[in-house]
């Protein structure tokens, strides 16, 4: 599925380094104009298709270039300096690095400043979704197990029907997705049972992934019972919505982890000014009260704290801890030892 | 006098620019003290922070460990949205963070705190390094922990509280002109007192001033009283001396009189006679003129310091009448009182000159066998003596001018006068709120002279 592409100095003839990321889709979007919005992203086509066709009503002359990769491939590409104008990523600790290490160009505007002080950092980084993680399960997978409400009856039910759900837990690869290490690392602070949660998935032979959209899709055809941690946008509950109720998804009542999805104008960045519409616009969407149908749930009311109680992983300097090379050493280290019981 | 700007301005300027020297001295201090606070605040996090990583070191198998603690992150977001740089590095080698962070300028020790400002990644940034040694395995290594910081939120911070340091000096400076205008106004109320209380006094009043004064003024307290001290004896020295003249004047006028008169019964020649008459007449003359001109003195002096006694004005006309009364009889003018109680305040001897000259014109300036009348009446709050002859009249001319020093009429031919009387009488008149009513008798007839003067 993933197709190994070339660095983007190759795409835009442009003199420099060549650089070397996967580019999981790529597609361009031709506007009337000459100029060219070049994005890198690690939200799908098919997420992120509606918000650059209501981009390109609005600013018609135009063109984007839209690559998607993985959170990791888009942090180091911006780190490499690829002409990007701008960078769209679920992963918030390494968006927040880039913007730490003077890689993010800071912008304001009238929409900039409607963002509450949670959704922003220094004008340079800006948060347009905000998404929670949820447990996906298939219902005719576990019919008449009672249907867990905490990590802890989860860890139970895992516990006592050790045949039933032997190959069929998956969560995140940690090691691979950006994204569930965030989540893991941020939980293991969060609530005390992660790692033994952690322990009762290893002896279960857990499937790993370095994506949600395939995990849901495992769930959906049964081949998984339960899916930890999958990020729960608009996509998976639609697609809980259509199964009739076969897959069902679960909200964690002991704790939720909420992630942010961020914009940052890359350094190099040249359509700056294009950028920055776009990300009005998404921060507008962001904003939204009424329940409009875009594909990524808004940043949502009241200092970000949810109706549950739950707020989002704050965007500040703690979320670099845990890039630190040595803390990742560890964590993954003794997540290896607790996930990979064979 | 020109006066050459305020007191109260200028103190109250001098208290303004004083008020904005403090207000602009006020603002900087806490401009500068917010910044100290704010800098003071970061270093302890800084601190606290590389501290708290300091203190994760350990070795494991001979070599250094380590793993950046949670908080010592969380807590470098407590001042505002900076940018965090961190480094750890074993006896000179890297073990993680950003490894072109600035070296400390100096040699660390252990257990001491190192800080350091300077650049990174465009931006000045706070740096705060420790150090520790950690036994790994046999070898003690030296452990430097930096942690920087960007320096925003203190800029933040300090902005801020100088915004409100600015807004509250504004206000202090607001207040404290204020309170100068006051302050000033105040300061010099004993001033404007004494001017009052020296103007209120009368023109003649030049007793010292016994008042209670700051000490600022009491120069020139003394200074004033001094100079009225001066003033009096110097009127009181030309008051004497106008006696003194009058005196010396009318005495040898007297006996060259007599030795006349006596010279004029043992003459018998009549152009000798003649001359004779006309020596008494000029030493008669004279003699009425310094006369007159003591009186007109005496009025002078005794009108700034007016006398206020009750007086009843019937009591004051029948005297002066009985004192005239001899020399009216010589040419059988009668001498007619029509006389009602009028009570008026006033200084008895000036009135009484004011009454004698308007009733020593009537009876001088009438033809013999005639009447003079002295009317009392009262006309609303004025009491009226008015004295009416059957003589020649005032004139054609103006009659204010007969008032004039030493004016006389058309009609004094061969009548001894100085042309003082009637300038007396107004003088007295005046000196006591009222007027003096110069009028032609009726039928064209005589003059009818009124002194009018407010009621007691
Ligand atoms: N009752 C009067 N009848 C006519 N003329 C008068 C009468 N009273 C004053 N006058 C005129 O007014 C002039 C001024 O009078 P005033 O009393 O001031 O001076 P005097 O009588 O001439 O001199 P003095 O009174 O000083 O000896 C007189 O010279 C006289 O011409
Ligand atoms: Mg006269």
């Amino acid at each position: 599925m993933r197709i190994l592409g070339l660095a983007l100095g190759l795409i835009l003839g442009l003199a420099g380094p060549v650089l070397a990321f996967e580019v999981e889709e790529q597609r361009f979007y031709p506007g009337t104009g000459t100029r060219v919005l070049r994005i890198i992203s690690t939200a799908d086509l098919a997420v992120f298709t509606p918000y650059l066709l209501a981009f390109q009503q609005q600013r018609p002359d135009i063109g984007i270039d839209y690559t998607v990769t993985s959170s990791a491939d888009l942090a180091a590409a911006i780190r490499d300096g690829a002409p990007f104008d701008l960078a769209l990523s679920s992963a918030m600790d390494l968006q927040f690095q880039l913007a730490n290490d003077g890689f993010a160009r800071s912008y304001r505007s009238p929409i900039t400043a409607d963002l509450p002080d949670w959704a922003r950092w220094r004008d340079l980084i800006f948060a347009f979704s905000a998404e929670r993680a949820v447990v996906v399960v298939n219902a005719e997978r576990i019919a008449g197990l009672p249907l867990p409400a905490t990590r802890q009856e989860l860890i139970a039910l895992l516990r006592d029907h050790p045949q039933r759900f032997h190959g069929a837990v998956g969560t995140y690869d940690v090691r691979e997705s950006g994204l569930g290490y965030l989540f893991a690392t941020k939980e293991t602070r969060s609530t005390d049972v992660y790692w033994r949660l952690a322990e009762v998935m290893g002896r279960l032979d857990p499937q790993l992934y370095c994506c949600s959209g395939q995990m849901i899709d495992d769930v959906a055809t049964g081949r998984l019972a339960v899916a930890y941690n999958v990020l729960g946008s608009y996509a998976a509950e639609r697609l809980a919505r259509d199964s009739g109720g076969r897959v069902q998804i679960l909200r964690m009542e002991d704790f939720e982890n909420i992630m942010l999805r961020t914009a940052i104008i890359p350094r190099m960045a040249q359509q700056v000014e294009a950028a920055g519409a776009l990300i009005d616009l998404l921060l507008e969407t962001g904003l939204r009260t009424t329940a409009d149908d875009w594909p990524l749930p808004p940043l949502g009311q009241s200092g970000g704290v949810d109706e549950a109680g739950f707020s989002p992983i704050r965007l500040g300097p703690a979320l670099m801890v845990y890039l630190d090379p040595l803390n990742r050493r560890a964590f993954l280290a003794e997540w290896e030892n607790a996930m990979e019981q064979r | 006098m020109t006066p050459t700007g305020s007191i109260g301005r200028r103190l109250t300027l001098l208290l303004a620019g004083v008020a904005a020297l403090l207000s602009f001295l006020s603002w900087s201090l806490v401009t500068g003290l917010a910044r100290e606070a704010a800098e003071r605040t970061q270093d302890n996090v800084l601190v606290a922070s590389a501290t708290t990583i300091a203190e994760t070191l350990r070795s494991e198998q001979g070599e250094v460990r380590l793993e950046l603690p949670y908080s010592a992150f969380s807590m470098l977001d407590a001042i505002g949205e900076d940018r965090v740089f961190y480094r750890v590095t074993a006896a000179g080698a890297l073990l993680t963070g950003y490894a072109d962070l600035p070296d400390p300028d100096k040699a660390l020790l252990p257990g001491r705190v190192h800080f350091q400002t300077g650049d990174y990644s465009g931006e000045a940034i706070r740096m705060v390094a420790v150090q520790r040694v950690v036994l790994a395995g046999a070898q003690p290594v030296p452990v430097t922990v930096t942690v920087a910081q960007t320096r925003q939120g203190v800029d933040e911070i300090a902005t801020e509280m100088s915004r409100l340091a600015a807004a509250l000096s504004v206000g202090f400076f607001v207040v404290a002109v204020g309170l100068s205008a006051i302050a000033a106004r105040t300061s010099l109320r004993p001033l404007n007192e004494i001017a009052a209380a020296v103007s209120r006094r009368g023109p003649s009043d030049l007793r010292p001033l016994r008042r209670a004064a700051p000490a600022e003024l009491a120069p020139l307290m003394s200074a004033l009283n001094r100079l009225m001290d001066r003033l009096g004896q110097s009127i009181r020295r030309s008051e004497d001396f106008i006696a003194e003249a009058a005196h010396r004047v009318r005495t040898p006028l007297a006996t060259v009189r007599a030795q006349a008169e006596i010279a004029l019964h043992t003459i018998s020649d009549e152009t000798e006679r003649q001359r004779m008459r006309g020596i008494i007449r000029a030493v008669d003359e004279s003699s009425r003129s310094a006369g007159q001109l003591l009186d007109h003195a005496t009025v002078a002096f005794r009108a700034d310091d007016l006398a206020r006694d009750p007086i009843d004005l019937a009591d004051l006309a029948r005297q002066t009448a009985a004192t005239l009364e001899a020399t009216a009889a010589l040419r059988d003018i009668r001498l007619h009182l029509d006389l009602v109680p009028v009570a008026v305040a006033g200084d008895a001897v000036l009135l009484d000159s004011a009454l004698r000259n308007v009733l020593d014109n009537a009876i001088k300036y009438s033809p013999e066998d005639t009447t003079v009348t002295i009317t009392l009446t009262t006309v609303g709050k004025m009491g009226r003596i008015t004295i009416t002859d059957e003589g020649p009249g005032l004139g054609d001319g103006p009659t204010e001018m007969l008032t004039e020093r030493f004016r006389r009429g058309a009609n004094t031919a061969g009548i001894v006068g100085s042309g003082l009387g009637l300038t007396i009488a107004r003088d007295v008149v005046v000196a006591h709120g009222g007027h003096l009513d110069l009028q032609h008798g009726e039928h064209g007839r005589g003059a009818c002279v009124s002194l009018v003067l407010p009621l007691a």
